[in-house]
């Protein structure tokens, strides 16, 4: 086999991985818009938002202490322990199922029967609420997360495909952080289904998603059902931001991965969980390919910015309800 | 007691649609218009020219533009920051000219040297090649609805941006990747350059403002703007009492992008002087402009100013309370008013959906009455 088409495979897998993280934000995505009709923007803020209390946790770092240090003059900083990984994951889970709360009392609730590009814009509304507060409580500086996974080119796979190519040709590389969330993803998305399939709140879940008059109807709680699709959708979020904050560090730059996201909903649809994933592993390989065959010798590189957003729009042109969406039967 | 409209008899169908049909509010309106043009110019320091009153009027030229295309027509644009990206670059090119090939008698192309244009026409052909853009951008619109426009005018966003990035033929080829505003005069007075004076550029500005506010009030009070509210409020049913989506969309995206061009183009040539694309015109301005329709009241012309008002005072009052009163950090101040925007977009969706136009319909229906409430 040439040096070039391994190379040329080499991208389409690490599109595929990138694909599996596009993925993981988008699921949180449908979850909401599947059980509230709510389209969530503030999605990527969410994983960015769990991404720092994950590593401010696991830090002792103390809550708003710059805010603190600003209005009283103190030099606060830390609590001066660090707590185990395990125990700042679940006080994290915790962190975020409180938010779920909050934002059913205080935002969804009073926002039922509105437009639904009413509640889009209160999520947006949300984002920056998030943005401002994750930074307030946690400080802006870019942290390091480290979660136990190991980074870096898989040496295995990179000898062990060494010799395919001949000479001009090294290997696969692929990181081992991206295997980690490749198989977190699969295990995540498996439970996930099995929870929505086989359970009595997964049953209550789906019949939310076909009907909210009928489900509230037969008695099941909306306003239960929403606090534990936006606590499942933090989880998700708290998933994406430790994999991505493993990855590249917590930074803002996080929560743009949720702009990320949104093509790979339009490509999937918006109400479909297989879809997410294939419309992320689609947009994932789609773009790396872009890049390397036509992006960087022809246009000038970092083509990753649009192509995502170009794709699904021509995409949409011919089939506006996306790959798996629900068929739109409108009426006067 | 004062404000009320007993005793207005119209006796033609002019007088009775006309842009203020009460008395009080005409002149009060003509009031506000002779205070900005006669009385601000000679009144209006350096400070609050840079800081409120030039942000404030190419902001509220960018809101209406928005609020033609998301609150007259129903398509939600994320897309805004491109467009004015669109506007600000051509108005370079057309301020600096550029070379034009025209097929020549034999077939070949033949170069023409542009000259340099007026700046006031090089604005407003700014404005008219962003609308081209945005016809273009706003094809699929006839396809796609809802959240899946939106998020396909980020297309454009992102697009936009890259491109002004990459192709060194927009920003003249300068080592820096910025346009820079050359010295550019109306009446032979600077408007753009170093060396400006802070009533000139305001009253550039309010030129602008006055024109397109006014155009923009009555296109939407006419056949045009009755069409995009019947697209927006339910578009099949538009289309079976006989408005034409294709045109109601596609007009609406047209001139949507001439005001958010005109406003991209003033914004770097009289506001900022120069600009880097991916700093200015980014996803951030956007949200910006969304927000300000959204906070102001959306399908509301005097929304769009107040929009624009309200989301240029308050970070600069924030500024001064924070950092200049109590002396806090500026990246505190800053996340602290990433909170309260945040918190006020939610509370006026909660309480006020429609924005501050309606708040202000609502006290003036109050005034009628008062002080005698029944």
């Amino acid at each position: 086999m040439s040096a070039d088409f391994l190379y040329g495979v080499e991208v389409v897998l690490n599109g595929l991985m990138a694909g599996v993280m596009y993925s993981l934000v988008a699921l949180g995505f449908v979850l909401i818009f599947k059980a509230s009709g709510v389209f969530n923007y503030s999605q990527g803020v969410m994983a960015l938002f769990a991404a720092q209390t994950l590593v401010g946790l696991q830090q002792g770092q103390m809550p708003f202490s710059h805010l603190i240090n600003a209005v009283f003059g103190t030099s606060l900083h830390n609590f001066g322990w660090t707590l185990p990984t395990p125990v700042a994951i679940l006080l994290s889970i915790g962190v975020m199922i409180l938010f779920a709360i909050a934002v059913e009392k205080l935002v969804l609730k009073h926002l039922v029967n509105q437009e639904p590009i009413i509640l889009f814009m209160a999520t947006i509304g949300l984002a920056y609420f998030m943005e401002g507060f994750g930074e307030l409580m946690w400080g802006s500086e870019i942290k390091r997360l480290d979660v136990g996974i190991p980074q870096g080119g898989n040496a295995w796979i990179e000898s062990a495909t060494a010799g395919w190519g001949g000479d001009n040709f090294y290997g696969f590389y692929i990181d081992t952080l991206d295997i980690y969330a490749t198989v977190i993803a699969i295990v995540l998305v498996a439970c996930l289904v099995v929870f929505s399939q086989y359970t009595r709140m997964g049953r209550a879940l789906r019949a939310v998603a076909d009907d909210h008059q009928a489900a509230l109807s037969v008695g099941i709680s909306l306003r239960t059902i929403w606090i534990i699709v936006w606590s499942i959708a933090g989880f998700v979020a708290l998933v994406a931001g430790t994999l991505w904050g493993a990855k590249s560090g917590v930074q803002f730059s996080l929560s743009l991965i949720a702009l990320k996201a949104l093509p790979v909903l339009m490509l999937g649809g918006f109400t479909s969980i297989p879809g997410a994933v294939v419309g992320g592993l689609i947009i994932g390989v789609g773009e790396k390919l872009f890049e390397y065959l036509i992006g960087a010798p022809f246009l000038g590189g970092a083509t990753e910015n649009w192509f995502a957003y170009m794709l699904a729009l021509v995409f949409l042109v011919f089939r506006p309800q996306g790959l798996f969406g629900e068929k739109i039967i409108e009426r006067v | 007691m004062f404000y009320r409209e007993v005793g207005e008899f119209k006796s033609s169908y002019k007088e009775d649609s006309q842009t203020f049909p009460i008395t009080l509010d005409r002149y009060a309106y003509y009031v506000l218009l002779a205070i900005a043009v006669l009385v601000m110019p000679f009144i209006l320091n350096d400070y609050w020219v840079k800081a409120v009153v030039l942000p404030f009027l190419i902001y509220s030229i960018a809101a209406m533009g928005l609020n033609i295309l998301t609150g007259y027509c129903g398509q939600v644009s994320l897309g805004s920051g491109g467009f004015m990206a669109v506007g600000a670059y051509s108005c370079y090119k057309f301020m600096t000219g550029f070379d034009v090939y025209l097929p020549g008698e034999a077939g070949e192309w033949v170069r023409y040297a542009l000259p340099p244009i007026n700046v006031f026409f090089s604005v407003l052909l700014g404005g008219v090649t962003t609308a081209f853009v945005g016809v273009l951008f706003g094809l699929p619109s006839l396809r796609i609805k809802g959240f899946y426009l939106a998020v396909a005018t980020l297309a454009a966003q992102f697009f936009l941006v890259w491109l002004f990035n990459k192709w060194e033929w927009a920003f003249n080829y300068s080592a820096s990747g910025q346009i820079t505003a050359p010295e550019r005069a109306v009446f032979g007075i600077n408007v753009t350059g170093p060396s400006t004076s802070a009533a000139a550029t305001y009253l550039f500005c309010l030129a602008f403002v006055i024109l397109l506010a006014l155009v923009a009030r009555n296109l939407t009070r006419g056949r045009l703007g009755r069409s995009w509210m019947a697209i927006r409020d339910m578009d099949i049913a538009a289309e079976i009492i006989g408005v034409n989506p294709l045109k109601a969309k596609l007009t609406a995206f047209g001139i949507s992008s001439f005001y958010i061009g005109v406003a991209g183009a003033l914004l770097f040539a009289v506001y900022l002087g120069a600009a880097e694309v991916g700093e200015v015109f980014g996803i951030q301005k956007s949200f910006l402009v969304l927000f300000m329709i959204i906070i102001g009241g959306l399908g509301s012309v005097l929304g769009s100013f107040l929009g624009a008002a309200f989301m240029v005072l308050l970070p600069v009052l924030l500024k001064n309370v924070l950092v200049g009163q109590l002396g806090w950090a500026t990246d505190i101040a800053a996340h602290l008013e990433f909170v309260i925007v945040g918190a006020l977009i939610i509370l006026f969706l909660i309480v006020e959906p429609h924005g501050l136009a309606r708040l202000w319909s609502t006290i003036k229906n109050k005034l009628r009455l008062w002080p005698f409430p029944h």
